[in-house]
């Protein structure tokens, strides 16, 4: 976070092309405040009781395209969600850089239209697929989720998708598929981050069938009722609201369906400390940090990690019978 | 004004730099979406800068010969000290808002913690004896125990070194300037030794 390439990049820019400049160069009034109320609160309990008191920051105004009828979900949380400044320049998307402020800078002359999935594997729709026609078929809704990173921070983002289950009963996978393969894109040239040997690339992720079929389980293409920013996974991306976030892989080419298990980017580079499940779990401790509590963005105080953030009503059953301290 | 003093004086406004942009970017809302995280950050990286900047001190006096320049050691070592500090107080303060069982089982169990906190009492030391009275008073023993510094210096690497995720060009190229700083001296060492006895 200190010391990223990213705000020169951005000075660099300024310079050079000053109208491109959609977001981020006005600070809200909102976000001023509460800085301030930040501030002060580190001198005092009085003053950090009430920064966590503030009101909600207004909605997000990227000036990117609104998507049609998206609808409400049930899922939702009713908890508010962070800012859109917060949720765009704070991203872990290291094919832009490995500090979060990097991608931002870095993603932002990233071409996302044409743009083409290609379907594989065990499934009878094989092929590949213009976004726009493979979006079409499916309903817009807002998923309002709990994001926690398995780095011991957390968000709330008002995601605009479709249920990941919709889209594979369209696609009609054959009876030995039992798990389904992420891929993003892999362009060294667009994605600046591919050329410095960090993690393996392309980045793969992956879930079991049942988890994909999970009606939590999202594509996402949008954010704050407007087309997704490049920085958090344009075109389209996978959400999956009870895992570490490094398991909700974006900027999707590639969906295969397989009968064996996937081997995930992070898994490969530290297989001790990152797993295939990686469900949010405040008793596995990652094996250098405590996933016990976790810091929402804009709050002062750490709160306490939930099971399956909070959504063990909905996939709980999932893991029945299963070592959590294996199967991490 | 002599060249020593000039160099103090900017030096002693470069080192406070961190610290003001902390506090100005605090007030423009420059620190981010993860404020705490960002001063953390900030202020431990500066540390450790300035710390392999201190080290750096007597090698550059015995290239050069200006021996004077071993007059801004104390100073560069105690801004370290004070970035340190900055570290540990954001970490007791603002991360854990005083939480003492909490930051006491992070110290007990996550190595890195561990090592940070380790860093730091090696550091504690030194800084409270690096007045020109405790030279007096310690003589020989107050060359032995600065010697320290030198653990501290590869603690503190390492505490960089576990923090990291999987970027670990930043406490590599640390890591790379410590080994030179401390291979220069082990180099020193046994060429003087070696001359000696010729
Ligand atoms: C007193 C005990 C210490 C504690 C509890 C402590 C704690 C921490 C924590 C919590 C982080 C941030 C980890 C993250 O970003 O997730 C960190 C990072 C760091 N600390 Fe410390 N630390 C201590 C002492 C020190 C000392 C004495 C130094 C240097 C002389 C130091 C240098 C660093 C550096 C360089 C980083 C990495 C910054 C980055 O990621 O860019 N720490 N420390």
């Amino acid at each position: 976070m200190a010391w990223s390439l990213g705000p020169i990049y951005n000075a660099a820019m300024l310079i050079r092309k000053a109208p491109d400049i959609r977001y981020s160069e006005v600070t809200p009034k909102s976000l001023y405040l509460r800085r301030r109320e930040f501030i002060q609160g580190a001198t005092g309990a009085a003053a950090a009781a009430a920064a966590a008191l503030l009101p909600s920051r207004a909605s997000g105004q990227g000036g990117l395209p609104k998507l049609p009828n998206v609808r409400k979900s049930a899922y939702s949380t009713t908890e508010t969600p962070n800012d859109y400044d917060d949720i765009t320049s704070y991203n872990n998307f290291y094919e832009f850089g490995s500090e979060k402020d990097e991608p931002q800078f870095f993603a932002r002359r990233f071409v996302t239209r044409p743009w083409t999935v290609r379907v594989e594997g065990l499934v009878t729709w094989q092929g590949m697929y213009d976004i726009d026609s493979f979006i079409k078929p499916h309903a817009l809704e807002e998923r309002i989720y709990r994001l926690r990173c398995v780095e011991g921070w957390s968000m709330v983002v008002p995601w605009v998708g479709f249920p990941l289950a919709n889209l594979i009963k369209r696609l009609e996978p054959l009876p030995s598929a039992r798990f389904v393969e992420f891929v993003t894109l892999y362009d060294p040239s667009q994605m600046p981050g591919q050329k410095v040997p960090i993690l393996q690339y392309p980045y793969v992720e992956g879930l079991r069938m049942d988890e994909a079929m999970n009606p939590l389980t999202i594509l996402a293409v949008g954010l704050y009722g407007e087309v997704l920013p490049n920085q958090n996974g344009a075109p389209i991306r996978l959400v999956v609201p009870w895992k570490y976030g490094f398991k909700s892989i974006k900027s999707i080419v590639r969906i295969r369906f397989r009968d064996t298990q996937p081997r995930t980017t992070w898994a490969i580079d530290a297989p001790n400390e990152y797993g295939f499940y990686a469900n949010v779990n405040p008793n596995v401790d990652h094996p250098r940090w405590s996933q016990a509590t976790e810091r929402r963005l804009g709050e002062f105080r750490r709160r306490r990690t939930e099971m399956y953030n909070g959504y063990g009503e909905h996939v709980a059953h999932l893991y029945t019978g299963m070592d959590l301290r294996k199967n991490f | 004004m002599s060249l020593l003093v000039v160099l103090k004086r900017v030096i002693f406004a470069a080192a406070l730099l961190p610290a003001a942009a902390l506090v100005y970017s605090a007030f423009t809302g420059g620190l981010g979406a993860n404020p705490i995280d960002y001063i953390t950050d900030t202020t431990g990286l500066t540390a450790l800068s300035l710390l392999l900047i201190t080290l750096a001190v007597t090698p550059l006096r015995r290239m050069t010969a200006w021996n004077e320049l071993i007059r801004l050691r104390r100073m560069l070592g105690l801004f370290a000290f004070l970035y340190a500090c900055l570290h540990l107080l954001t970490w007791v303060v603002i991360d854990w808002f005083f939480d003492f069982w909490a930051m006491g089982a992070d110290v007990v169990e996550r190595p890195f913690i561990t090592v940070g906190m380790a860093t730091f009492l090696l550091l504690l030391p030194l800084a409270v004896t690096s007045s020109a009275a405790m030279i007096r008073r310690l003589g020989r023993r107050w060359q032995q125990l600065h010697r320290l510094v030198y653990v501290a210096a590869i603690t503190a690497v390492v505490h960089f070194w576990w923090v990291v995720k999987a970027d670990f060009r930043q406490p590599r190229l640390f890591a790379l300037a410590l080994s030179v700083l401390l291979g220069f001296r082990a180099w020193w060492t046994w060429r003087t030794r070696a001359s000696s006895r010729s």
